[in-house]
């Protein structure tokens, strides 16, 4: 990076406004264009046979009849799609979970695709391809996949990261570890310990829009992809590569994505699609069915997870250990070692230790959602701070404040933290009105912080000026919730021109640089920064028209409330000269008026929140409400706080159905029982209350205007925030998430037997 | 086997051909080109298909395309009069009620029933109407307010 | 030339004989990753596939330009991903 992108202290004009977005209308008119909403002239339709069984070799495929069907116009299988990957570890992964290739490893795992004329006849083909399966042992449960005698799903995987080299193949695919200082010693030192396993099941992102591209690939090897992606750019490279093709020869246009979270950063049928286009020289639509989409896309990593932390009376949190089992489906992820990394950042701890393994299992490929891996391991460390901290009779905010990490302090992952903001949430959650809220009968209330990375990454921005004046902004990063507007603010405030001057597109692969994802919460973090930057180049440009113009040095030019001024004694009496001014003139001043910027925006910095939130349990039924519910978070600065707010919201909503609902239910037979919205069950609006959201602002040393990611951390502390309510409710201490009816029902009847029995005994 | 239906799509005369077992949703969105009703789930979960039929509101993908045959049916294509916004649909924009926008259609049109039958809901009648339509982006809590807004607005008009 | 201590996460120290750090003499990251590979060949493939690296507490990943101060704390941790 060149350009320097520190935070300098200065003031907004239009940033932090609430204007309206410019991709509303079309939304609420039903004029936007999502994935599904692609037609091409000719296009036919794909349809995935998919795996029933867990786990089973693949003897052979005959596709004859399927071929022989009218209306069929291409059969596919993994011989379709060789593979080119050339040792390429991560890519084989990905190839091997769009199509099968030696063996089946979940239900709903992709063996063969067709493209027909019609969704009927592709249908009907499906059913005419006969696989030949020799079914094998599986194992879908995270702690039975660790157990000796487990079967084990790759006869190639040793446990990476253990010295000497394991000699048995097994289902742990990675270890990884961190920390610092000697936890036997802090153990020691401690008043209280309390050690427990925690239990979290798997959750799918849940975007209302299933997977949807519409791909052509023609007969000169170029190819187009209308895809709705969180990357478009990455999504390229990984077709290109998996297809054989020359990236530059396959232009991806991202349609409006109707949700990801993490979801879309993966390529699940779109070279299915591109490989049936190919084969039958037609373009051709795929669309994930609903069922599909729970069965075969992403869905995050079900845990395991054992923690120990000690404490003095005093309220010094002297060691903390964990030990993280995360499941990452059939293929090796970096999901515990997140998890193992997050675990315990929020606090300032001398003795630490995490350690992360990854279980492969009968499952779907696990994939990042929001803040990935950090909420369960908060859930397992933020409900035993909060149980310690009722042992030693503290109050659990102030020994969450009397134990955070600030500056300076070693995080448990490693380096020693710059300028963060853990502390300021805490303290506003002190002092929040809703920490002192009575309480209703059977009502608890808990709270609980969290922790997420956030990145920037390779991002680039093209800021053209109109012969009017006005300016379009095209970015490469996807707008999952308001972006535009966003980037729309931070280039009227740069130029000093109004938000109604600037429109942002998002451009397509052939228009625009390479972006990375728009993950990790980096989308208006890191378009902006290289937003400030296009139109800063702009603006050295405006001024050196506007010096032609006026026939003076361009030194004698400042750029000011969006005009061009002259300054200085000889020619500070000149008028100045607008933005439309100045590109009406441009043809005779140099033509087109443009700036542009590449960068990687690095430094982001980490994200800290705050929740609280009451609970109402019904002992009856052992149903569940949240009645009330606070977010706390640092945004740097909130560019349109009204989407800040979206994005606290969404996440707390999200954690809270993880929390109380949401789980895949894995029959004895490796089958996933619940794949639809009625049996998988995500908050509705019935379920929840008004959310509340206050947005700190902590400038962000490292961003022209202090801005940090906010997409992402909102998910990490409801999972715990909520258990710790339920135990405040009733005193029982829920370690398996999700807290459904009958798990609390079961807690609250176990409380309840054991309260007797003391009783008696006493 | 192919049928020919005649119906009314948002005021106006429309005939599409239709299978016998094909959905109206598919209909609406591959016969007639109202893309604008989207499909979440196929199996009446979501509300994302949510049209409103002879005045009551339906899952599009639960109903068959030949059962709308000389009856009324109401998209969101058909919310806003030319180019002026339905109340629900300019609230809906500045309380920032969307953020994806593809659970927006089916939530416009399940306030539109909620508003004609109870022009003056609580928040809880509000929640329970909605809560055929899931929205995983916002929570509900700007959706819920924007409602409100409108059936406020609505009122006062 | 700053002699910098470069901390280690776990996966890299069993290819610095088990240490936990290691000392490098680099300007910004690309050298930092050029004399690690030069004298812990055992690292390149991990450092082929992505390796961040946190300088006094900010995580930077792609870019290598960065310049390590003298007495900057360095540490190399895995190179994560989001949602
Ligand atoms: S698509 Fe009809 S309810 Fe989901
Ligand atoms: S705005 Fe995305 S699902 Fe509602």
């Amino acid at each position: 990076m060149t350009a320097d992108t520190k935070f300098t202290g200065q003031t907004f004009k239009s940033v932090g406004t609430r204007p309206l977005r410019p991709d509303g209308i079309d939304k609420v008119t039903g004029r936007a264009r999502y994935g599904a909403d692609i037609d091409l002239p000719g296009q036919l339709v794909g349809s995935i046979l998919r795996s029933p069984h867990p786990h089973a070799a693949i003897r052979a495929i005959n596709t004859s009849k399927a071929e022989a069907l009218q209306g069929v116009k291409a059969v596919i299988t993994a011989a379709d799609l060789p593979d080119l990957t050339n040792g390429n570890k991560e890519l084989f992964d990905i190839l091997d979970n769009c199509m099968a290739r030696t063996h089946v490893y979940y239900d709903g795992h992709a063996v063969a695709a067709v493209a027909a004329v019609d969704a009927v006849t592709a249908r009907k083909a499906l059913k005419l391809i006969k696989v030949d399966y020799e079914i094998l042992p599986h194992v879908t449960d995270v702690d039975e996949a660790v157990a000796p005698g487990a079967p084990v799903l790759h006869k190639k995987c040793f446990t990476q990261g253990v010295e000497p080299k394991p000699k048995k193949p097994s289902n742990i695919a990675r270890r990884s570890e961190f920390g610092h200082g000697d936890v036997d010693a802090g153990f020691a030192k401690a008043d209280v310990i309390i050690e427990r396993t925690f239990r979290t099941e798997q959750t799918h992102q849940g975007y209302i829009e299933p997977h949807a591209c519409v791909a052509s690939i023609s007969p000169d090897g170029s190819g187009e992809l209308w895809v709705c992606t969180q990357g478009h750019f990455v999504f390229r490279q990984h077709c290109a590569e998996l297809l054989g093709m020359d990236v530059s020869k396959l232009r991806v246009t991202p349609t409006e994505i109707g949700g990801g979270f993490g979801g879309k950063t993966h390529v699940w049928a779109e070279p299915v699609a591109l490989a049936l286009s190919r084969k039958a020289n037609r373009p051709v639509k795929l669309v994930m069915s609903r069922d599909e989409v729970f069965r075969a896309s992403g869905p995050t990593s079900a845990t395991s997870i054992d923690i120990r932390i000690g404490v003095t009376k005093k309220g010094r949190i002297t060691a903390g250990d964990a030990t993280l089992r995360y499941t990452s489906g059939p293929y090796v992820g970096m999901w515990a070692e997140l998890g193992a990394m997050t675990s315990f950042a929020c606090y300032d701890m001398k003795h630490v230790r995490t350690v992360g393994l990854e279980v492969l299992v009968n499952r779907p490929k696990t994939t990042a959602y929001r803040a990935p891996s950090a909420p369960m391991a908060a859930f397992a460390v933020e409900s035993v701070i909060d149980e310690l901290a009722g042992r030693i009779g503290m109050d659990p905010v102030d020994l969450r404040i009397r134990n955070a990490a600030k500056k300076g302090t070693r995080s448990s992952y490693g380096p020693v933290y710059g300028p963060i903001g853990i502390g300021p949430t805490l303290k506003a959650a002190k002092e929040h009105p809703h920490m002192s809220a009575p309480l209703g009968e059977n009502q608890g209330r808990g709270m609980a912080c969290g922790f997420w990375f956030n990145f920037g990454g390779q991002t680039c921005t093209d800021l053209n000026i109109a012969p009017d004046g006005t300016v379009s902004l095209t970015v490469g990063t996807i707008d999952v919730g308001g972006a535009r507007a966003s980037l729309a603010l931070v280039a009227a405030e740069e130029l000093g021109i109004p938000y109604d001057q600037v429109r942002t597109v998002v451009g397509d692969t052939s228009t625009l640089g390479y972006n990375d994802m728009t993950d990790g919460s980096r989308g208006t973090f890191s378009s902006s920064m290289a937003t400030i930057m296009s139109a800063r180049n702009a603006i050295s440009i405006l001024k050196e028209r506007a010096a032609k113009m006026w026939d003076i040095p361009v030194e004698k030019v400042i750029w000011e409330d969006g005009c061009a001024k002259a300054v200085g004694k000889k020619h500070g009496n000149l008028a100045p000269l607008s933005l439309a001014e100045i590109a009406e003139a441009a043809p005779n001043t140099g033509g087109p008026i443009a700036g542009h910027n590449e960068l990687v925006a690095d430094g982001a910095g980490v994200s800290f929140a705050t929740h609280i939130c009451d609970v109402e349990v019904d002992p009856e039924t052992g149903r569940t409400q949240v009645v009330r519910y606070t977010v706390i978070q640092d945004a740097g600065k909130a560019v349109h706080p009204t989407y800040v707010e979206g994005q606290y919201q969404g996440g707390a909503a999200q954690g809270i159905g993880w929390a109380l609902n949401e789980e895949y239910v894995y029959g004895d037979d490796g089958r996933l029982q619940n794949a639809g919205f009625l049996d998988y069950r995500i908050p509705v609006c019935s379920d929840l209350p008004m959310i509340d959201t206050q947005i700190l602002e902590i400038p962000n040393p490292n961003h022209p205007y202090g801005i940090r990611g906010v997409g992402e951390t909102s998910i990490v502390p409801p999972l715990a925030a909520i258990g710790n309510a339920v135990s405040n409710a009733f005193g029982v201490r829920m370690t398996h998430v999700p807290m459904s009816a009958p798990r609390i029902l079961a807690a609250l009847d176990e409380a309840q037997a054991a309260a007797s029995e003391d009783v008696e005994t006493a | 086997m192919t049928n020919l239906v005649n119906t009314n799509i948002n005021g106006d005369a429309v005939g599409f051909a239709c299978e016998a077992d094909e959905t109206l949703l598919d209909a609406l969105r591959n016969r007639v080109g109202l893309k604008g009703v989207k499909e979440g789930c196929g199996t009446g979960d979501c509300g994302a298909c949510s049209v409103i039929l002879d005045g009551t509101l339906v899952c599009s993908c639960l109903v068959l395309g030949m059962e709308v045959e000389g009856r009324t049916v109401e998209t969101v294509e058909g919310l806003s009069n030319g180019a002026e916004l339905h109340t629900l649909q300019s609230k809906f924009i500045e309380h920032a009620a969307l953020q994806c926008g593809i659970c927006t259609p089916g939530f416009l049109m399940a306030a539109k029933a909620l508003l004609k039958n109870n022009p003056d809901p609580s928040e809880e009648e509000i929640r329970y109407a909605l809560a055929g339509n899931l929205c995983r982006c916002t929570g509900y809590d700007k959706i819920v307010r924007a409602v409100q807004a409108t059936a406020a607005e609505l009122r006062e008009a | 030339m700053a002699q910098h201590e470069v901390k280690l996460w776990s996966a890299l120290r069993p290819f610095a004989q088990g240490e936990s750090s290691v000392r490098i003499k680099a300007r910004n990251i690309r050298e930092l990753f050029a004399r690690l590979e030069a004298d812990y060949p055992g690292m390149v493939p991990l450092i082929r596939q992505g390796i961040a690296v946190s300088v006094d507490g900010t995580l930077y990943r792609d870019s290598w330009d960065t310049e390590l101060p003298a007495g900057a704390e360095i540490f190399l941790l895995p190179r994560i991903q989001g949602g």
